[in-house]
């Protein structure tokens, strides 16, 4: 290493933020941040599923209804979803590289399962998610979605969940995607909040059973849905089977 | 050799401000053209390296550890002195030299130490705008203790770690100096020897520690800044890594070596443990503000501190000396503790210790005050003997600390080799025969920072350049001398290691050159260590290359000027018929066994020229004049 | 007691390095682990095997010159204890012992247990300091510094650059380190006044060095023998965002 040259404080020249190590965390936390109020606005939403099939499709249908709005938040949040994967790429292969040689042994202290494992549960949510909107989204790994109309016409999501979690394969696959999603945002809200440097000695504990707690009711509020539907507490409406 | 210490005329308070203006000054533009060497990046080197370069000289520093922030006066813990007064409690410049010459038992010159004092202000300032985080009060301002053996408050501190953040200061002055491309900094690299052509210091030979490459290193000034050597006991304070080496090797090139014999032993350390020990472990003195000491009254009382009740307990330093009690200077209450032992009254598995007790304390001040004072020292205790200083009293004895001796210096900190400057612990100028705490870091800065910029302008401007390069034959004979050393260490091929030999060396010293000297001991001891030294050079086993990492054979080396060194220490301690601050003199004591000075026949400083390896050195003498203080008998009575 | 240690030799920068075998016999639980190498050292030595290379000076905790990674963590099992201060009496007789040395890229082994650190000195040298010259300064006592902030302040200076941090965090990241540094300053009235440079300096040196990111895993102040707390990274995250968002 000493062949890098030191920049005397006196001539130096802020960098460009993004990068430098700090830089690149604070956009990893910024774009974290938005996700995980996606993510908890998405639960809400399909967890109208248990209020029934017009609740749910109403809403659903509301968020169509807002046509080029929806359009632009999509795009907007595709974006920062890639910033956000790539910064985690490249945070990862940095952090990766700096120890060539590994320890013969080593003990850990504090870190958690969840802040070693940051890069294997993005990798999870990143195949789950291209698979969800082919699933949901795009309907293209079950055609026979497409069809499902409600009684007023709409789409019918409602019915869509039910037909995709009554498959236990495709449930099982959901629940152990969000369950990594749980271990990324456990240590993920933390985490964003030293990065920002908003944690002081007191709350520090706090905040880190609070992240375990969010991650943990994510999880909940996620598998609810496929549980719901393979326990039969939401049930089709009669004309489809 | 006449010594002239080069003293400026003028009344004492004047001469500094004199002898600035009498200087030469350098044209800044021609600062550049000029270049020193500094071996040691500690409080001295590191505080002079930076200075210099801020004033536009060339310099290049060296040091033997991994990074300059590691010499050791990182582990001063007490605190540093200065005459600011800010505790209104009577302290002035005068009263810091008088206490400062006073503690030295007289045997400091009246000018340095009255420099000292001086500039002790200006360091406090400069330290406070580098950013030192020294204890402050509630109201926002300095905080100040008092150390020991002082009667005012005058001491600033930082925790327990005042060495540590003042050297912190000085490092990132270097450091910038160093990013700013004015500092070549060598980190890992031993001075091996000094270069010596006609009569002037050139520059000095170095070892590279892990490529084993020897180069040499020539400059306009060489500046030495090597600390203390402490060492010479195996057992003392210091760092593993503290020498005598580099003052030794200038010294076999005609520096003269000043009042060896002067070594501090200083009365707070943990005790020794077993024979595996290999270094030992102060308790700041600061500690003494708030702990009483005392030793059994009865001869080996094995009973555990708390069974022993009050009036079988004996606060000996209370007894002896009531007006200073337990904040009786160094050299006392190491005696005093010795004594203690020495009459079978010791503590502890080994007997050799006395407690140090908080009890009274903590019942006035409660424990949160106690904690809030000393608590790393007191974890410090509690990690490395296993017992808790806030239930049982702590157990210490004196260890090796702080040699007032070194390279004889004048006025303007030259050696008697021109061109040869020697700052901090390694030179012997401001303490005397005793250093008082807190007063070894003001001196170390107080050189670094304030004295050496100006006196080394003032040698520049009379001297020039120098002349010779690295490509002299002086320095290619430096450099195969070096090397072949190197070899001959590693192709002994003997059964023993550097690190048995030091001990033994150790040993003969502390007993017989240590706390108490006697004619007899220091005869015995100048018997034996001819011997060590013989059998080191046929019986040394030192394994490994020359040109790697090779830390035994840095070791070794070492060593072998400790063993040539030790005998100067005992030459000096035999000549001194007197007892002066830490240097006593068994036949020489009052009747309540107090140190008996002997101001007719030895009111000098000693300075020790070479004259070959075995022989006894030529005895130079520089008298001290005292005009401004009167000789009193020291008494803390 | 006895005990089995596992010790990482390497020769040289370019050797490849591997763990040895070798037995320390009737050790005393009085012994710092030091010392204990220093025994097992000297009969190494009788046997012909070079001696273990391994970094100290003050033996004291203060210095930041020793570095063992032991059975896994950087300085050992003790808290806020550094190897030199570690005693025996926290291993038992027979126990098996693993010492590694510091894992970094930016701190290339030199020999067996020896690392180089001058990546640190770099980035103290990119900012580590308060541009002051000696001499002209005002008095000390002219510019009153709250209590709490000089503690503050106090607090990360106490830092002794030993590198543990970087050792332990499963990235090597100096996040700690700089941070210590940054807060002393950051605290300080006189340090304020080049915060911003100061900070940005320090991170790009950092960055350059090859030390990995900070992801927050908090091993650093685990093993941190000076209990330099995350906090203090918290605060340089924040110099630092402060440093982009104001010119
Ligand atoms: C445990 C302890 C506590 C102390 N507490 C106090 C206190 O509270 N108050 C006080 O005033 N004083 C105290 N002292 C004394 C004081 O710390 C030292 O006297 C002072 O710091 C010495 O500073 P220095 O710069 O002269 O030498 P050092 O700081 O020892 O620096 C020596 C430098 O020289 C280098 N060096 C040495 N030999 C070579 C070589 N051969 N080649 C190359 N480089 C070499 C080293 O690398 C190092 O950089 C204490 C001392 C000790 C040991
Ligand atoms: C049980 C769990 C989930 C259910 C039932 C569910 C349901 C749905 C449905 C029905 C849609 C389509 C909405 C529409 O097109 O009208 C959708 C879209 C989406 N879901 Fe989920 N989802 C679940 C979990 C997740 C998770 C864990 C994530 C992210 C980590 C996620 C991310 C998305 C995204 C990004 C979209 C596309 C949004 C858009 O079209 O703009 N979903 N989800
Ligand atoms: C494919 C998708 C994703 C990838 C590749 C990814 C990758 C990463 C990586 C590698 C980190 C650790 C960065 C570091 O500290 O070194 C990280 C942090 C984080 N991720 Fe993700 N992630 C993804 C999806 C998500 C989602 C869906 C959320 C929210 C629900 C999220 C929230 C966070 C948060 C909050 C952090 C912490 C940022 C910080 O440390 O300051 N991530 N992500
Ligand atoms: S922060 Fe702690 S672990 Fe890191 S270098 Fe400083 S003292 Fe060592
Ligand atoms: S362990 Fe490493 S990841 Fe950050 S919090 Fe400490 S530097
Ligand atoms: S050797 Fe100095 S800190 Fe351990």
């Amino acid at each position: 290493m000493n062949k890098v040259q030191v920049q005397p404080m006196s001539t130096f020249h802020p960098v460009i933020a993004y990068k430098t190590s700090i830089g690149k965390k604070i956009l990893m936390a910024c774009t974290g941040l938005l996700f995980i109020g996606f993510v908890t606005g998405h639960l809400i939403g399909n967890l109208q599923v248990f209020m029934g099939q017009d609740q749910i499709n109403t809403y659903a249908h509301a968020l169509q209804g807002l046509g080029v709005a929806l359009w632009g938040i999509r795009i907007f949040l595709l974006c920062f979803f890639g910033f956000h994967i790539w910064f985690g790429i490249k945070l990862w292969w940095e952090n990766k590289t700096s120890r060539p040689i590994n320890y013969q042994v080593k003990t850990n202290i504090e870190s958690t399962f969840s802040s070693r494992t940051m890069i294997y549960s993005a990798v999870l949510i990143f195949l789950f998610v291209v698979y969800h909107l082919l699933h949901f989204t795009f309907i293209s790994t079950n055609p026979e979605y497409a069809t499902l109309t409600d009684s007023l016409g709409r789409f019918d999501v409602y019915s869509m969940m039910i037909l995709g979690f009554k498959n236990y394969l495709i449930s099982g696959v959901y629940a152990i995607a969000v369950l990594f999603l749980a271990f990324h945002v456990s240590h993920g809200v933390f985490s964003l909040f030293q990065t920002l440097g908003l944690v002081t000695p007191r709350c520090q504990p706090w905040l880190q059973r609070l992240a375990n707690l969010y991650g943990f009711l994510i999880f909940l509020g996620y598998v609810a849905i496929p549980a719901g539907v393979l326990f039969n507490i939401v049930k089709l409406p009669g004309g489809i089977h | 050799m006449k010594l002239d210490a080069k003293i400026p005329s003028g009344p004492l308070a004047e001469k500094w401000d004199n002898h600035k203006f009498e200087s030469k000054l350098i044209n800044p533009a021609n600062k550049r053209k000029f270049s020193a060497i500094v071996v040691g990046s500690g409080l001295a080197g590191g505080a002079a390296t930076a200075t210099m370069a801020e004033l536009g000289y060339n310099v290049s520093c060296f040091c033997y550890q991994d990074s300059p922030r590691r010499a050791h006066s990182i582990s001063a813990q007490g605190g540093i002195n200065a005459a600011k007064n800010y505790q209104n409690d009577g302290d002035s410049v005068f009263r810091l030299f008088y206490d400062t010459i006073k503690g030295g038992d007289f045997r400091s010159r009246e000018a340095n130490t009255y420099r000292l004092a001086q500039v002790s202000n200006n360091i406090i300032d400069q330290c406070v705008a580098q950013g030192v985080p020294f204890a402050r009060e509630y109201g926002g301002l300095l905080d100040n203790r008092s150390f020991g053996g002082a009667l005012v408050s005058r001491t600033f501190y930082a925790r327990g770690q005042t060495g540590q953040q003042l050297l912190l200061g000085a490092y990132s002055a270097l450091n910038r100096q160093i990013g700013l491309g004015k500092v070549k900094m060598y980190n890992r690299m031993e001075m091996l020897d000094l270069v010596v052509v006609e009569g002037r210091a050139r520059g000095i030979v170095v070892r590279d520690m892990i490529t084993g490459k020897i180069s040499s290193h020539a400059a306009d000034a060489v500046i030495l800044a090597t600390g203390g050597y402490g060492n010479v006991f195996y057992l003392s304070t210091n760092a593993k890594g503290c020498n005598v080496t580099a003052i030794y090797r200038a010294y076999k090139k005609g520096a003269l070596l000043a009042n060896p014999c002067y070594t501090q032993i200083h009365p707070t350390c943990i005790p020794v443990s077993g024979d595996y020990q290999s270094k030992l472990t102060l308790m700041s003195e600061s500690l003494r503000n708030d702990g009483r000491i005392w030793a059994p009254k009865k001869e080996n009382d094995n009973r555990p501190a708390k069974q022993i009740p009050e009036n079988e307990r004996d606060y000996y330093l209370e007894r002896k000396y009531p007006s200073f009690g337990n904040l009786a200077p160094r050299d006392i209450s190491s005696r005093s503790a010795k004594e203690a032992c020495d009459e079978g009254r010791g503590v502890g598995e080994t007997k050799v210790g006395v407690y140090l007790d908080f009890t009274d304390a903590i019942n006035r001040l409660g424990q949160h005050v106690i904690t809030e004072r000393y608590g790393n020292l007191f974890d410090m205790y509690e990690r490395i003997t296993g017992e808790d200083p806030y239930s049982v009293p702590m157990r210490i004895y004196p260890a090796s600390h702080y040699t007032m001796g070194g390279t004889w210096v004048d006025y303007n900190l030259e050696s008697t080799i021109p061109g040869l400057f020697v700052l901090g612990e390694a030179n012997f100028s401001d303490h005397g025969a005793n250093r008082l705490g807190a007063s070894a870091l003001m001196q170390g800065l107080a050189d670094g920072y304030f004295v050496i910029p100006y006196t080394i302008g003032n040698f520049f401007g009379r001297s020039g350049n120098s002349s010779v390069r690295e490509d002299h034959a002086e320095f290619k004979k430096a450099e195969t001398e070096v090397a072949e050393r190197t070899k001959k260490i590693l192709n002994i091929g003997g059964k023993r290691t550097p690190d048995s030999f030091h001990r033994e060396l150790g040993k003969i010293m502390w007993e017989n050159c240590g706390m108490s000297r006697s004619k007899t001991g220091l005869e015995e001891a100048l018997r034996i260590i001819p011997g060590i030294r013989e059998e080191f050079w046929q019986n040394l086993n030192v394994l490994g290359g020359d040109q790697e990492l090779n830390q035994s054979l840095e070791n070794a080396g070492r060593v072998a000027d400790f063993i040539e060194f030790a005998e100067i220490m005992c030459y000096d301690a035999l000549m001194r018929e007197e007892s002066c601050g830490a240097h006593f003199r068994e036949e020489y004591q009052t009747d309540e066994g107090e140190a008996k000075r002997n101001d007719k026949d030895f009111k000098y400083v000693s300075a020790w020229e070479f004259t070959g390896v075995g022989n006894k050195p030529n005895l130079h003498k520089e008298p001290l004049v005292f005009e401004n203080v009167e000789l009193a008998t020291r008494s803390y009575k | 007691m006895n005990l089995t240690l596992y010790v990482w030799r390497q020769k040289n920068a370019n050797d490849k390095g591997k763990m040895e075998k070798y037995e320390a016999k009737d050790i005393s639980t009085h012994m710092s682990f030091l010392e204990m190498l220093d025994v097992v050292n000297e009969d190494l030595t009788q046997q012909g095997i070079e001696p273990i290379a391994f970094d100290h000076d003050c033996r004291e905790g203060i210095c930041g010159m020793c570095s063992l990674v032991i059975n896994g963590t950087p300085h050992g099992p003790e808290k806020a204890t550094t190897v030199c201060q570690l005693h025996m009496r926290h291993f038992k007789d027979g126990d098996k012992i693993y010492i590694e040395p510091w894992r970094a890229r930016a701190f290339p082994i030199v020999k067996d247990l020896v690392v180089d650190r001058s990546s640190f000195d770099k980035i103290m040298q990119a900012g580590g300091f308060i541009s002051v010259n000696t001499g002209g300064t005002p008095d000390a006592n002219a510019l009153p510094i709250s209590k709490k902030d000089s503690d503050t302040a106090m607090d990360g200076a106490a830092c002794i650059g030993c590198g543990a941090c970087v050792a332990a965090c499963p990235n090597a990241s100096a996040m700690l380190f700089v941070s210590a540094k940054v807060t002393q300053f950051a605290n300080l009235p006189q340090g304020k006044i080049e915060a911003k440079e100061r900070v940005q300096a320090m991170v790009a040196q950092m960055d350059s060095e090859g030390f990995g990111n900070c992801s927050n895993h908090l091993e650093c102040e685990a093993v941190c023998p000076k209990e330099i707390k995350i906090n203090f990274i918290g605060q340089l995250n924040r110099e630092y965002i402060k440093s982009i968002s104001s010119k």
